[in-house]
């Protein structure tokens, strides 16, 4: 991004914020809505938040600010569909970790991790300066972590980021220590007991009520908190492995009539028809190779690129492969989408894993997820091939605003640009 | 991807391991256990010498200077011609249509008008492009070993503050299946350091990215020691109930240690030169550091906060010994003229940063800040993911110089992943850059480098191709990976 546009950004902010509710028109660009086939010389019209045309007859109304995209790639804003983003300030100090609830044994199902969202994180404003305008964010620990939110990232409250929640409820199998188990079976057949309390609880809520039923796995906010997973209505949002632990899943999902996404997933590959068979949806890193445990064996960078080929819905999560610094680089997604592509993904897939797949999996493709009338305005006009290292986003639209502004990274080069610093706002 | 959010403490440093370094218990003693044997007077001065034929490495002042001589010897190769490539030769402009000969392991010509002998296997490189290979100077492959547990769990010795007596080689697993994959991506030569839960994490170790049964087989012949030291945080987290507990007793910990080093010094250097009387008694620990004080090893020290880095330029000016570089320095640009003026490096992440307080101020413009600045800039890793690809790293930390108003052209970048880092090592007169006579290190890639679809194809060491991105069934795979892991290793 370059600095200059950005401070110009930051400079004319108020402004564009008021010209909010005008209409707005991108025009001359390449066009990628994703729902459909690119369109050359598009133009994408914006109105009071949302998409209202796009195509490249679309007639631009008298009035509207027009943004010139001529040699430019314009997008769908990129979504990642796993992060602690807004939980979790600064991994090492732990006031400032929300994603983990305590639970009771384990379970957590009436967790609303949103309800800890840091409207405020220094954080945010990386992500969105470089073209990621929602994220999945959600909760971690013990075997069933609670409820994910996707959240919007606008500059504004808490309850005008959260676009849904919950979204899905979070879970995992890839470790029974965590879920307070001792072994894969006993972890299975506590999810298992669980899913069954919550349809005797549902069955027999009057007699609970009195304090007339046996007793029950989870208390009643959790089991209350997993009716909609039960139902098949929420999906439940597996962290899994192993190809195992995956093949597990789905024959829990089979079992019990669950909507489920596999979450993590390294060697789904190898379960990749009959993810495709069973239209189970896997998130994933594009950059993981390496045997880091024994659950993750038969990591391999082709494993996006194998099951989107295989008809897998996949989303891409940015995440450089499991790094610390996770928070800092939710930003990434964008190059983590390029090595999908440089290990057998298409340029196609790869895009709508970063966008309309993760907003399908979650529930908010009405809203996100594509260049469409109707759709919320949240577009990227990208320099070039949004996922190589020598383009950047130019502007960045959430609901019809141009959000770029200076981070405080970028608030910092420029304070050190020139050494000694100038202690004064820059 | 981790929904379990543990916090993981590998870029923190104190392990690459899903629990941090437990807190060893309290202690009466702060002292490093020494051995009192004597050095036996007679062992022969040249024993241990390495395949380089050098004298003893890493401890001059004793009669067995180099313990574990490194056996390794260049695989067979042949003579080979790369031509009609682009080559970023990091130590010049890059060429056009150019060609680099390769025979008997080293460099011999690289330019527009290089013919090939007639013994010499010709690959074309027409749309590809040639580096040296990559130098990864923070790693902690072979002593965090995939697949991790409390069985390979090698890294920290975290028992005491100060464990200047350890040495990483020691810890290294040669089949650790990370080695091959981070060749695959174009890494040659590595070095690799303890952990950060101590003040002195030990020795480390330099190693050639190569198949062997031993670690002696990977030594680098000839590189100088470095010594893992630690800033900040990690140390008084880890050793909170016993201390040092605060920077300040960190600071007071180097202080003391070196003290007591230079006197071990003192000691050695007089029977060295009068052999009065019988000699001192042997201490690992003291033997490490005060090589640092005689400018035998080299200081690598993890440190974040820009202060504080200040402040270590300060501890080494005292005891007359210099920091050869900072790694991580997420906060180099806020010192850059430091480190130019004290002639420290900064080994940097691109992007990294927010993970732990002091973490907080990492800058995308960090290396590029650092490199304008006239300081010794480059990349590093310690992750063997971002190991397997430092130069994207190199992409990311280069175009957001140019976002920042610097002017980086990919000819100084591509020194961020090879000069710079073998300067790091001492190591700049062998390896680092293409010219005649240095070490055939070398990696043909796909495209340019600082795109995101390209991939090495091809990685030579020593003018052995070690690495045929075209020939899976020839590729190196490790111990671990038959059976453990299926066939494709990449």
């Amino acid at each position: 991004m370059k600095k200059q546009l950005l401070f110009a950004a930051c400079v004319t902010f108020v402004t564009v914020a008021a010209a909010h509710a005008q209409t707005v028109a991108i025009t001359g660009g390449t066009v990628y809505p994703v729902s459909g086939p690119a369109i050359q010389n598009g133009t994408v019209l914006m109105r009071d938040g949302k998409i209202v045309a796009v195509g490249a007859d679309v007639a631009v109304p008298a009035g509207a600010q027009r943004i010139d995209a001529t040699g430019k790639i314009v997008t769908p804003g990129f979504i990642d569909a796993s992060t602690t983003l807004g939980l979790v300030e600064i991994g090492g100090e732990p006031s400032t970790r929300d994603a983990n609830a305590k639970g009771t044994d384990a379970i957590a199902a009436s967790f609303r991790s949103w309800d800890g969202l840091n409207s405020e994180s220094v954080n945010w404003a990386p992500a969105r300066n470089e073209g990621v305008t929602s994220a999945v964010v959600l909760p971690g620990g013990g075997l069933v972590s609670g409820g994910a939110a996707m959240v919007d990232l606008a500059d504004g409250t808490a309850a005008q980021m959260i676009r849904r929640a919950p979204v899905a409820m979070i879970a995992q199998i890839d470790n029974p220590r965590s879920a307070q188990a001792g072994a894969r079976g006993e972890l299975i057949g506590k999810l298992r007991n669980l899913i069954e309390d919550v349809k005797f609880y549902q069955a027999h809520r009057a007699d609970y009520d009195r304090s007339a039923t046996r007793s029950l796995t989870a208390p009643r906010v959790d089991l209350e908190a997993m009716i909609p997973v039960v139902e098949g209505k929420l999906p439940l949002a597996i962290q899994a492995e192993r190809v195992d632990d995956i093949q597990a899943a789905l024959r829990l999902a089979k079992e019990f009539n669950l909507k489920i996404i596999i979450m993590g997933g390294a060697e789904a590959w190898l379960a990749a028809n009959d993810l495709a068979a069973a239209h189970v949806p896997v998130v994933a890193g594009a950059m993981n190779n390496i045997p880091t445990s024994f659950e993750t064996l038969n990591q391999r960078q082709e494993n996006l690129g194998i099951l989107s080929k295989a008809g897998v819905t996949t989303a891409i999560v940015g995440n450089n492969g499991d790094g610390d610094e996770e928070l800092f680089n939710v930003r990434n997604i964008k190059y983590e989408a390029g090595n999908a592509v440089a290990y057998g993904m298409t340029h196609d897939a790869a895009l709508r894993a970063v966008t309309l797949a993760p907003a399908e999996m979650f529930g908010v493709a009405d809203h996100v997820g594509s260049l469409q009338p109707g759709r919320d305005a949240n577009v990227v006009i990208w320099s070039g091939d949004p996922f190589e290292f020598s383009t950047h986003a130019e502007h960045v639209y959430i609901h019809g605003r141009d959000v770029i502004a200076p981070s405080r990274q970028d608030m910092l080069t420029q304070r050190y640009k020139t050494l000694p610093p100038k202690y004064s706002q820059p | 991807m981790r929904i379990t959010s543990l916090f993981l403490l590998c870029a923190a440093g104190v392990a690459c391991a899903h629990n941090p370094a437990p807190t060893p218990a309290a202690s009466p003693s702060t002292s490093a256990p020494s051995s009192s044997a004597t050095a036996g007077a007679t062992a022969s001065a040249t024993s241990g010498r390495d395949s380089a034929g050098k004298p003893g490495i890493g401890a001059l002042s004793l009669p067995n200077a180099n313990p574990f001589p490194s056996t390794y010897v260049p695989f067979p190769s042949h003579t080979t011609l790369i031509r009609n490539a682009t080559i970023m030769t990091a130590a010049g402009p890059t060429m056009q249509n150019a060609s680099i000969l390769l025979r008997d392991g080293k460099i011999v010509a690289v330019g527009t008008s290089v013919t090939a002998p007639a013994d010499a296997v010709v690959i074309d490189g027409t749309g590809k492009y040639v580096t040296p290979g990559i130098i990864d100077v923070h790693s902690h492959l072979g002593v965090y070993a995939a697949p991790g547990g409390g069985g390979l769990n090698d890294g920290n010795e975290a028992t005491n503050p100060n464990t200047s007596y350890v040495w990483a080689e020691h810890s290294v697993w040669p089949q650790d299946p990370q080695f091959p994959r981070i060749l695959a991506g174009g890494v040659t030569t590595v070095q690799i350091l303890p952990g950060s839960a101590n003040l002195f994490g030990g020795r480390s170790a330099i190693l050639k990215v190569v198949p062997s049964r031993t670690v002696q087989g990977m030594k680098f012949p000839g590189a100088k020691y470095g010594v893992k030291m630690a800033c900040g945080e990690n140390p008084k987290r880890v050793y909170a109930s016993r201390g040092p507990s605060t920077r300040m007793g960190n600071v007071a910990g180097y202080r003391t240690a070196y003290i007591q080093a230079a006197e071990y010094r003192r000691k050695w250097d007089e029977w060295n030169a009068n052999h009065k009387g019988p000699p001192p008694a042997r201490d690992l620990g003291q033997e490490t550091l005060a090589e640092v004080l005689r400018g035998d090893i080299l200081p690598q020290m993890h440190c974040y906060r820009a202060d504080e880095m200040a402040q270590m330029l300060d501890v080494a000016k005292e005891f007359g010994f210099k920091i050869r570089a900072f790694h991580h320095a997420v906060e180099a640009y806020k010192i850059a003229d430091l480190l130019r003026e004290n002639g420290t490096g900064a080994a940097m992440w691109a992007d990294w940063g927010g993970f732990k307080e002091e973490a907080m101020d990492g800058i995308r413009a960090n290396i590029a800040l650092v490199d304008a600045a006239g300081a010794k800039a480059m990349i590093h890793s310690d992750d063997p993911s971002g190991s397997q690809r430092l130069n994207q790293e190199v992409a990311k930390a280069m175009y957001a110089g140019r976002a920042a108003g610097i002017n980086v052209t990919e000819d100084e970048a591509v020194k961020w992943m090879t000069i710079n880092p073998a300067w790091a090592l001492e190591l700049d007169d062998k390896i680092g850059s293409l010219e005649p006579g240095k070490d055939a290190d070398v990696v043909l890639w796909s495209g340019d480098p600082f795109s995101v679809y390209t991939k090495a194809e091809k990685v030579w060491i020593d003018g052995a191709m070690l690495f045929n991105r075209d020939d899976p069934a020839q590729n190196w795979r490790t111990d671990f990976d038959l059976g453990y892991v299926k066939g494709e290793t990449r």
